[in-house]
């Protein structure tokens, strides 16, 4: 591969990276720091993906399109879209136990896959929407400043969220639900709203995944891409600690991507199906790290108690 | 009216197969406190086992059953060993993690192995039987019969021996079970035994009913944790009834909304009674 080939490939890599990485964020507010199991990132980012390709692509005769709106309008109206259905999700599941939660919240993204898969007058169905365009007209370089300072932005209010009295609060129902009840706290309310807040944000990176692939079809929000993946990232990681979301998504990408490479290397009579040799591994990589050191790469760092240095 | 009968007749038939599946998931719910995720791929492991002593021992489905249920359940042993044990003393969900990592390692071993493409276990059109206005299959009896066999032997499991007793017990008390000195290492690994082999079993017949995919398993894996809770957690008799009931619910439901949305069916069943009645039509144990 020459440079320029490699550089392309660089750029085209850290975009993705960037996009999980939001995930990967709003994924740690309902796990890292409320505990709350959700299995269905998937359906949240689907949601993301479709609002704002349809809002922003041009007319069809095939799907519900034609609104044409700016780029930033489409990824506003994906928050403000995933926001009644999470939190009409999380008011029916917020009382549940994790297992429960994980396995409604699967269903919900199922369900939520089918719609998009069904319902072709809206989305086109399987074949999909294409021709979704970067905003003015950038590469993936260009592209890549974007990503990259919503990464930031979300970073930054999801550190601060996590620092606040409200991110405390979270951690507590986390570590010791009946003592933060017996404080006074409504913990249905602080669960309900870590979860819609975390949805929101898949949500959004469902929005830069659609405008960065420029197509979107029901086969890529399979659980797969949109759900395990972001799970090891964090867990890889560091859950609870929002650089390590960020660093796992990094590190996870990049091994996701040399299995490919390494897919590419072995030969085919050996792994069968090359993308379920990488599944394979992936699974296994997330063995590892849940038997050998399941607080990741970053421990989440315990704040200190009053009176210590910081 | 006709059509409702012919309907509810699918509906049992999908219905026995999700129980099957359902009883096992509940067991390992019961005893090990997580809802295993890996139990559709069970399914498909299963099946898949069976497809490959049919092909090349030229055997009928119904003789690769016992093998593909003894080697399932050999895997499922070996999983708890290899993983599930290590992680077992840390928090229940990192169980959950990982056993959706098994889920997806298993599916693409499936893949690896078998292929990814729909295959059956015998080529060629089966002749249904027509009873008056009502089709049945052959086969269909045939599973039917099998579930119901498989479901009796597992109820004398329960009642009648020693680790059956245990088993019961420390899903219904894990504390005080474990006072009582019942060996919780034995129990576990009977467990899993037995949730592989009737996981098995469901695969085999799905794979009869309809064909054999990596996924068959992770599609139905919804459905039969809506079973499980239905019938209250850690109840195998629960687990058949609720199976039943949601096999039969969503197969009516196609009466009204496209068939599509089948899955959609058991997920709402499952919400209801997760809102109204969170510990299951029989009161679960956990």
């Amino acid at each position: 591969m020459d440079l320029a080939g490699l550089l392309a490939y660089g750029l085209f890599f850290l975009n993705l990276v960037g996009i999980y990485a939001i995930m990967a964020l709003g994924l740690n507010m309902q796990w890292g720091m409320t505990g709350q199991f959700n299995i269905g990132i998937a359906g949240f980012f689907a949601v993301g993906a479709y609002t704002s390709a349809i809002l922003t692509t041009g007319p069809s005769p095939t799907w519900l399109g034609g609104f044409d709106l700016p780029f930033l309008l489409g990824l506003a109206a994906t928050v403000l879209v995933c926001l009644p259905i999470a939190w009409l999700v999380g008011r029916i599941t917020a009382r549940l136990r994790t297992d429960y939660l994980a396995i409604a919240t699967i269903g919900i993204a199922e369900i939520i896959r089918l719609f998009f898969l069904n319902e072709g007058w809206l989305t086109n169905g399987v074949r999909g929407i294409p021709g979704i365009e970067k905003p003015l007209g950038t590469g993936n370089g260009g592209y890549l400043l974007i990503v990259t300072a919503f990464v930031a932005l979300i970073w930054l209010l999801v550190e601060m969220a996590r620092r606040s009295p409200w991110g405390r609060v979270l951690r507590a129902i986390r570590d010791n639900e009946p003592a933060t009840a017996a404080a006074g706290k409504d913990i249905a309310r602080f669960r309900l709203q870590a979860f819609v807040v975390g949805s929101c944000i898949m949500a959004l990176a469902g929005g830069l995944y659609a405008h960065f692939v420029g197509f979107v079809s029901p086969e890529a929000f399979r659980p797969l891409y949109g759900t395990f993946l972001v799970w090891v990232m964090l867990i890889a990681g560091g859950s609870g600690n929002n650089l390590g979301a960020i660093l796992g998504a990094l590190v996870v990408w990049l091994i996701w991507s040399s299995t490919e490479m390494l897919a590419g290397v072995l030969p085919t009579d050996l792994i069968g199906s090359e993308s379920a040799f990488r599944v394979f591994l992936i699974g296994v990589l997330l063995q590892i790290i849940l038997v050998s050191r399941p607080q990741g790469m970053l421990p989440e760092r315990r704040p200190p108690m009053p009176g210590e240095p910081r | 009216m006709v059509e409702v009968i012919q309907l509810l007749i699918n509906g049992i038939l999908l219905g026995s197969i999700l129980a099957l599946g359902a009883v096992g998931a509940t067991m390992i719910f019961g005893v090990l406190r997580f809802a295993h995720f890996a139990h559709g791929d069970f399914m498909a492991v299963g099946a898949y086992f069976a497809l490959s002593v049919v092909t090349v021992f030229n055997l009928p489905v119904l003789a690769a059953l016992p093998v593909a249920m003894a080697a399932t359940a050999g895997l499922a042993v070996a999983i708890d060993q290899l993983v599930y044990r290590r992680i077992r003393r840390v928090q229940p969900v990192i169980l959950l993690i990982s056993s959706f990592a098994t889920a997806l390692v298993l599916r693409s071993l499936i893949q690896m192995i078998w292929g990814s493409s729909n295959q059956v276990y015998q080529t060629g059109i089966q002749l249904p039987w027509r009873i008056g206005p009502f089709t049945l299959k052959p086969d269909h009896l045939l599973i039917f019969l099998a579930a119901t066999g498989l479901v009796i032997t597992v109820h004398l499991f329960l009642t009648r021996t020693r680790l059956g007793k245990a088993m019961r017990a420390m899903s219904d008390n894990m504390n005080l079970a474990l006072i009582t000195g019942i060996p919780a290492d034995r129990v576990i690994m009977a467990t899993w035994a037995i949730g592989g082999a009737l996981a098995a079993a469901a695969g085999v017949f799905l794979g009869m009913d309809t064909r054999l995919h990596p996924v068959m398993g992770w599609t139905l894996l919804l459905p039969i944790f809506a079973a499980t809770i239905l019938g209250g957690i850690g109840r195998p008799y629960g687990a058949i009834f609720g199976g039943l009931v949601i096999g039969c619910a969503m197969e009516l439901s196609t009466l009204i909304i496209p068939g599509s949305y089948k899955p959609a069916v058991a997920f709402a069943i499952m919400v209801a009674t997760l809102v109204f009645r969170p510990q299951g039509i029989i009161k679960g144990t956990v």
